[in-house]
């Protein structure tokens, strides 16, 4: 990866977002940064709520819009516009053909009263200039590029027919289509089994290589960040506390949280048979509750009262960033 | 570890359960899913049988059938030497308070309009449960050894968060004190951190209480860390059966291989091409006549697709259902 002299396709920049709600204003994603380049995946990790889907429906503006807004300052660069302001016209443009997206569930993400062919049909008749008989011809060829046992027939099938790891597929091949810049995959494998998993990450990989897509990967399984992303940012209650190369943060954690998620993960191997798993007490703070200082404060095992009284800011450190008044350094 | 031992907990023997399938004017049963193909296994005291698999493979079906949940269609499950298969109701009413489940997503399977503390004396009321101090201080003595404060026995199921559920579904299944235990995918639902706090809790409870456990899991990783043994199962069969210590070194079945190449290593300094296997699980509906993984089998010969092979130690070695590798 040559990150130093390629631009990055997407930039992120104080992108805060937040819902009203009942109980006031929460800020679920508070101040994030990132850059993306081109054929990089990046990985964002973190537990439930953490505001990792957030971030990316953020970026694709899929919030809805009477019940979250982003906060003044908050910038999604991306060739050349700030989407964090454009229009809903110019949204519609960029989604699914420049920056598309991949979700959890890929049976209530799919309309399942429509053929898969209808649905490929409709992203590439918006987004291109083809006429219906190239169409047909484009749908199967994806249909075929991300391996799904006879296309032409499948095209004609409704989702119900089709097993969840095929489903998934013609969620790839939707995403595809268009040839996008950025392909944005929320749990794309959570929901299926480890084999099917295995399929869809290895045709994810492929894609990667073969049409230079910068893709960004939420997940919350860290065996799959470790085999398949290039950097990983971690979150931690809407922020993030921690981001680096795939290496740094798997063998040389930064952030007490990180080195404890690790950690947690049952290891193979006899030695570990039937140890106490490493865990982290508690659970993550309300975002109606935040804590003044660290938000990751009462569950950590390190700090002192600097930690109550002052949240640490997201500090460089040799290559990488970190929040923590008291990060670990190359001690593992 | 011999799977023939006379002392043996749980003796499953050819255990088989079809769900018919109807339809037409008539409503007649037209077919059959094969959920589960005659399986049969021990469980000792106090032991921790895993059971693995893709989903419908059959593994969730497999724990209903041995607390009764379901009625297995044949076969015999021998639970301290009493049958459960064909017992009626008043028959399986005493061996109802020894045997629970735990549930994969705590939020269904507690009730909403329920307090904790309700949800938990009714269990103990029904099952007779002597509390020398009160039911009281039974349940919130129940509700602390799962890790809560005593407070959140008058909360309701939706005022906690995922894992705190789980541990108050833990606490429901231990309030009528059993001594064997289903868990159908306690963790899979729970975050990775959250998920170490639950497998380390019933981890002490199987010791406190000297629980014997079948823990049903996709996820062999968790498998490995927490069972005795595992039982891998295919389309309703087990295909191998092997001690968890040296799972990676004794796996022979290319099923069993394939789910442990498939699973991602949690080291960016390891990477290998993950194992992966063509095509889908073949139609529960009928099964296929040769050995049900030949479709997807990497080292598949032409008797595999014929000849069903069945469960069986060679030479001593752990079970396994193969006839190429042996």
């Amino acid at each position: 990866m040559t990150a130093t002299q390629v631009q990055p396709v997407l930039e992120v920049r104080h992108l805060s977002t937040c819902f009203k709600t009942d109980r006031g204003v929460v800020t679920a994603v508070d101040d994030v940064s990132f850059k993306l380049y081109p054929g990089e995946t990046l990985g964002i990790v973190g537990e439930s709520g953490c505001g990792k889907t957030v971030t990316s429906k953020s970026i694709m503006r899929l919030l809805p819009e009477h019940l979250s807004f982003q906060k003044e300052g908050s910038e999604v660069l991306f060739g050349g516009n700030n989407l964090s302001l454009a229009s809903e016209d110019e949204m519609r443009e960029v989604r699914g053909d420049r920056i598309a997206m991949i979700f959890q569930e890929p049976m209530t993400s799919l309309n399942p009263v429509f053929t898969v062919g209808w649905q490929l049909d409709e992203a590439l008749g918006y987004h291109t200039t083809l006429d219906k008989a190239a169409r047909r011809e484009r749908a199967i060829e994806m249909l075929r590029l991300v391996e799904m046992p006879e296309p032409e027939r499948r095209i004609g099938e409704y989702p119900h027919q089709l097993s969840g790891g095929m489903r998934q597929r013609v969620m790839i091949a939707m995403a595809l289509c268009c040839e996008p810049d950025i392909l944005i995959a929320d749990e794309p494998t959570t929901a299926l089994d480890v084999t099917i998993q295995a399929q869809i990450l290895d045709l994810m990989n492929g894609l990667k290589q073969r049409l230079n897509t910068a893709i960004m990967l939420i997940t919350h399984d860290l065996g799959v960040v470790a085999q398949v992303c290039d950097r990983v940012m971690v979150m931690y209650a809407g922020r993030v506390i921690e981001s680096g190369t795939v290496r740094d943060i798997f063998h040389r954690p930064q952030h007490p949280y990180t080195k404890a998620l690790i950690e947690s993960i049952p290891k193979s191997g006899a030695r570990e048979h039937g140890k106490r798993l490493p865990t982290i007490d508690g659970i993550v703070p309300s975002l109606f509750e935040l804590p003044h200082g660290c938000r990751f404060e009462d569950r950590c095992t390190i700090g002192d009262k600097k930690c109550i009284d002052r949240e640490p800011a997201l500090e460089a450190l040799d290559g990488r960033e970190v929040r923590c008044h008291f990060p670990l350094g190359d001690a593992r | 570890m011999s799977a023939q031992q006379a002392n043996a907990l749980l003796e499953v023997r050819d255990l088989t359960m079809h769900f018919p399938v109807r339809g037409g004017i008539l409503n007649r049963v037209r077919s059959h899913v094969h959920a589960v193909n005659g399986v049969s296994f021990d469980v000792q005291p106090g032991e921790v049988l895993g059971v693995v698999g893709e989903s419908g493979c059959g593994k969730s079906t497999l724990g209903k059938c041995l607390i009764r949940l379901l009625a297995p269609t044949s076969g015999s499950i021998r639970y301290a030497g009493e049958e459960l298969v064909g017992a009626g109701h008043n028959e399986l009413m005493p061996h109802r308070k020894r045997m629970q489940m735990i549930f994969q997503d705590p939020y269904s399977s507690l009730n909403p309009r329920m307090t904790v503390r309700a949800a938990l004396r009714e269990v103990a009321a029904f099952h007779d449960i002597q509390a020398p101090f009160g039911i009281d201080a039974y349940v919130e003595e129940l509700i602390v050894k799962v890790g809560l404060r005593p407070e959140a026995a008058d909360k309701y199921p939706h005022e906690f968060s995922g894992g705190q559920r789980q541990r108050i579904g833990i606490a429901r299944a231990l309030a009528c004190q059993p001594d064997f235990l289903v868990a159908d995918e306690p963790v899979s639902a729970l975050d990775v951190s959250i998920q170490a706090q639950v497998l380390n809790l019933l981890m002490d409870l199987k010791d406190e209480f000297g629980l014997t456990l079948v823990f049903v899991s996709h996820d062999l990783k968790v498998i490995e860390h927490f069972c005795d043994r595992v039982l891998v199962m295919y389309l309703g069969s087990v295909v191998e059966e092997l001690d968890c210590t040296t799972l990676h070194e004794s796996a022979r079945h290319p099923y069993t291989r394939a789910l442990l190449g498939a699973n991602p290593i949690n080291d960016p300094d390891d990477r290998r091409p993950l194992t992966v296997l063509s095509g889908d699980v073949p139609s529960p509906f009928d099964l296929p006549k040769g050995c049900a993984f030949a479709g997807r089998c990497p080292l598949v010969e032409a008797r595999c697709e014929s000849e069903r092979p069945v469960l069986e130690s060679k030479n001593g070695a752990h079970p396994l259902s193969c006839w190429v590798v042996d």
